[in-house]
């Protein structure tokens, strides 16, 4: 009996003793879900690259090393622990996936979604389960257009941003400009970006414009000769795409060989994440995007130095837009933390991060849309050229936020039917 | 009449892709009635071996044009290889199983296959476009054709002579043809069988890591790359008729030029138009153009 007693007694201090211990181990570490592509075909350009970006941002964030003026350790006190998922396998799975990580993980917040599918799943999901959610990379503006959330966040601009952007570039450069075509893929992002491009185009242009044809191939079809063909037979002006990953490669290489980049104006919305590995195909002159002022588009400064160097000495080569996408919406998290104190509660910090405006390696970003869920930021447009054998770009032009972005409340189209009334492009 | 050219030749060159793709699938269902979906993987096998070994190949300043041989060779060793691992090493412990467990069976094989493929090179894409750049360009009617598209054209053929002759023209051909008729009476007749299979799936899968080493030069060799056409590819094969070499051939054909027109004419319809062809075959023969319809045993 009193032995019996004695080893219960050593259980239940054991159980006490090992939960305090949990509990002062759960205390000291912020639990990030951290959803990215991690397989698939957009692993390659997307996924990884947003994860590199994660894993060196998270690091100095723990490590204190981040440049001023951000300061401190860790989030809220704590050191990040990231929980990485992978965004494969459909928006079904992920509105699961999402469950288990904040269900079974405990995670505190989520940082993740690439896929506009994606992005407009979780939502509803994060705001069941009261997650604190930073959509990082995805473009789709339906997110914030056709609700609102107060767990959900999103530190990038959207798609329209790009689009808006690339009508107002062609319009101001190409003094010639008659007839467009476009090669978009064949999902929600390539038609919306057609959209977007063609009707602001048509504003700026009042009416004068002419499509000369549409492509929309599947998503990953890697085989682009027929459009190229079709491209060439309906030539026109300028050639729109917003084009990216894999696909962006395949048809830069399959257009470069039968000279079509180099006989046509070609502006590639998401273009820049090319340039590393497939630089040498494109010809001087084609108009590079980088959705938003990323890579070679960012502006100067100590924390863009920083992530620019860090990236490319530890991953051997230089970052490209998603993972600048990354580093700015672990940059927000933390800020919005740090601005609401130690400690704070997620409604406290979710007041914090509401409308806050920070510098990201790619400079200003505005959490001004979406009633402060939004972001908003500027977008630039350049044209590849070489010095020395090496790419640049010129006749870089520079598009405010303000002049880009539907303002707050407004729904792109018809901010952009209505003409883009209160654009500040000055 | 230049439109009529770019739908003639995209059709033919989408064929000719086509068609490399699905002969080895086609090929290895009249032999072994396996449906076999690892045929993807093949595929992604032969793109990762001949993209990284090009790229080796010309790191090293070697003669350009060897490039071509590296670039095959480099698949074809693969495919034999791994397919030789797959036939011995799995698939012939489950022969006579049902057709259903044969298609888990090789899935589970795309599973694994394409984990491998991603522990062995990672996620990054590779590239391997220099013999894609290096055959030029040729103009013609005021369109510009890549003369390595016209290539495929040529390989295609000579794939399709190849099994023409091989299945038509070799003994071992015509046991083989012998085994897709009756497997039991073949055995019965003394035809090493399993021999013949293992012969079969060994080409088949050459025959998809060479489909993937052609269409490396043109893209991005990325994970997933594998699964996307695997759909394409049974959509050949059920038009042409599965396990008729000349059904793919045909079936590739058809939606080449489908494809082709749509993407010229009704671009807004081009994903819809390579399933409507397949619907609509498959509601007047349900067994594809080329196939027999057999009597079911009992």
């Amino acid at each position: 009996m009193k032995h019996s007693l004695l080893t219960a007694a050593t259980v239940a201090c054991a159980m006490t003793t090992g939960g305090l211990s949990l509990n002062a181990y759960a205390a000291d570490e912020y639990k990030l879900g951290l959803v990215t592509f991690l397989s698939g075909a957009a692993s390659g350009p997307f996924g990884i690259p947003a994860k590199n970006a994660a894993d060196l941002v998270i690091d100095a964030i723990n490590d204190g090393t981040l440049p001023a003026p951000i300061k401190g350790n860790g989030i809220d006190g704590r050191m990040i622990t990231p929980v990485y998922l992978d965004e494969a396998g459909g928006a079904t799975k992920q509105t699961a996936e999402f469950r288990n990580l904040v269900e079974r993980d405990g995670v505190d917040a989520v940082v993740g979604y690439i896929s506009s599918g994606d992005c407009l799943a979780i939502p509803s999901v994060a705001e069941e389960l009261k997650t604190l959610t930073v959509l990082f990379d995805c473009g789709t503006p339906r997110v914030f257009e056709e609700a609102d959330y107060k767990y959900v966040f999103r530190t990038t601009a959207t798609a329209s941003m790009d689009n808006i952007a690339a009508a107002r570039y062609v319009h101001e450069n190409l003094s010639d400009l008659q007839t467009i075509a476009g090669i978009n893929q064949n999902y929600s992002w390539g038609h919306d970006s057609w959209r977007d491009f063609t009707e602001t185009l048509k504003v700026l242009r009042g009416g004068d414009i002419e499509i000369t044809t549409e492509q929309f191939p599947k998503l990953f079809a890697g085989q682009y000769g027929a459009e190229i063909s079709a491209l060439q037979v309906n030539s026109a002006d300028v050639i729109h795409t917003s084009f990216w990953g894999g696909d962006t490669d395949a048809f830069v290489l399959q257009a470069a060989a039968r000279g079509l980049l180099a006989d046509n104006e070609v502006i590639f919305t998401a273009g820049e994440t090319a340039l590393n590995s497939l630089g040498e195909h494109l010809p001087d002159g084609a108009i590079i995007g980088a959705r938003g002022p990323f890579g070679p588009f960012a502006p100067e400064s100590e924390l863009n130095t920083w992530f620019q160097n860090e990236f490319t000495e530890r991953f051997g080569t230089p970052p490209t837009f998603p993972a600048y996408h990354m580093a700015q919406a672990l940059i927000g998290l933390k800020l919005a933390h740090d601005q609401a104190g130690v400690g704070a509660s997620t409604d406290e910090v979710i007041s914090s991060f509401e409308g806050l405006e920070f510098y990201g390696p790619g400079g200003k970003v505005e959490m001004s849309r979406g009633k402060g869920h939004q972001a908003a930021t500027e977008m630039v447009y350049g044209r590849l050229t070489r010095v020395d054998g090496e790419i640049t770009f010129t006749d870089i032009t520079r598009y405010p936020a303000d002049c880009v972005n539907p303002p707050d409340g407004t729904e792109t189209l018809k901010w952009i039917q209505s003409g883009m009334p209160g654009a500040e492009c000055n | 009449m230049k439109q009529l050219l770019a739908i003639l030749v995209d059709g033919s060159v989408y064929a000719s892709w086509l068609f490399i793709i699905s002969a080895g699938l086609t090929l290895i269902y009249g032999v072994m009635r396996i449906l076999n979906m690892s045929h993807g993987s093949f595929y992604a096998l032969g793109a990762y071996s001949g993209a990284s070994m090009v790229g080796w190949y010309f790191s090293t300043g070697s003669v350009p044009w060897l490039s071509f041989v590296v670039l095959i060779g480099a698949a074809l060793a693969a495919g034999v290889t791994v397919g030789l691992l797959v036939e011995r090493g799995l698939l012939r412990f489950m022969y006579g199983r049902d057709e259903v467990v044969m298609i888990l069976v090789t899935y589970a094989v795309l599973l694994i296959m394409e984990d491998a493929i991603k522990l062995i090179w990672g996620v990054e894409p590779y590239f391997a476009y220099q013999p894609y750049t290096m055959l030029g360009r040729t103009k013609f009617m005021g369109l510009t054709f890549a003369n390595y598209d016209f290539m495929l054209i040529g390989v295609s053929i000579l794939i399709g002579l190849a099994l023409w002759y091989g299945l038509n023209r070799t003994r071992n051909g015509k046991l083989l043809r012998v085994i897709i008729h009756d497997r039991e009476i073949a055995g019965a007749l003394g035809i090493n069988v399993s021999k013949i299979f293992t012969i079969t799936f060994v080409i088949g899968a050459g025959i998809g890591a060479l489909a993937g080493a052609l269409t490396a030069p043109g893209l991005s060799v990325v994970p997933g790359m594998g699964i996307e056409v695997i759909v394409l590819a049974f959509a050949v094969v059920v038009i042409g008729g599965l396990g008729s070499i000349s059904g793919a051939l045909v079936g590739a054909l058809i939606v080449g030029m489908a494809r082709a027109t749509a993407v010229h004419l009704y671009p807004e319809v081009e994903l819809f138009v390579i399933y409507a062809v397949m619907g609509l075959v498959l509601a007047f023969r349900p067994q594809g153009l080329f196939a027999v319809a057999n009597a079911r045993k009992i």
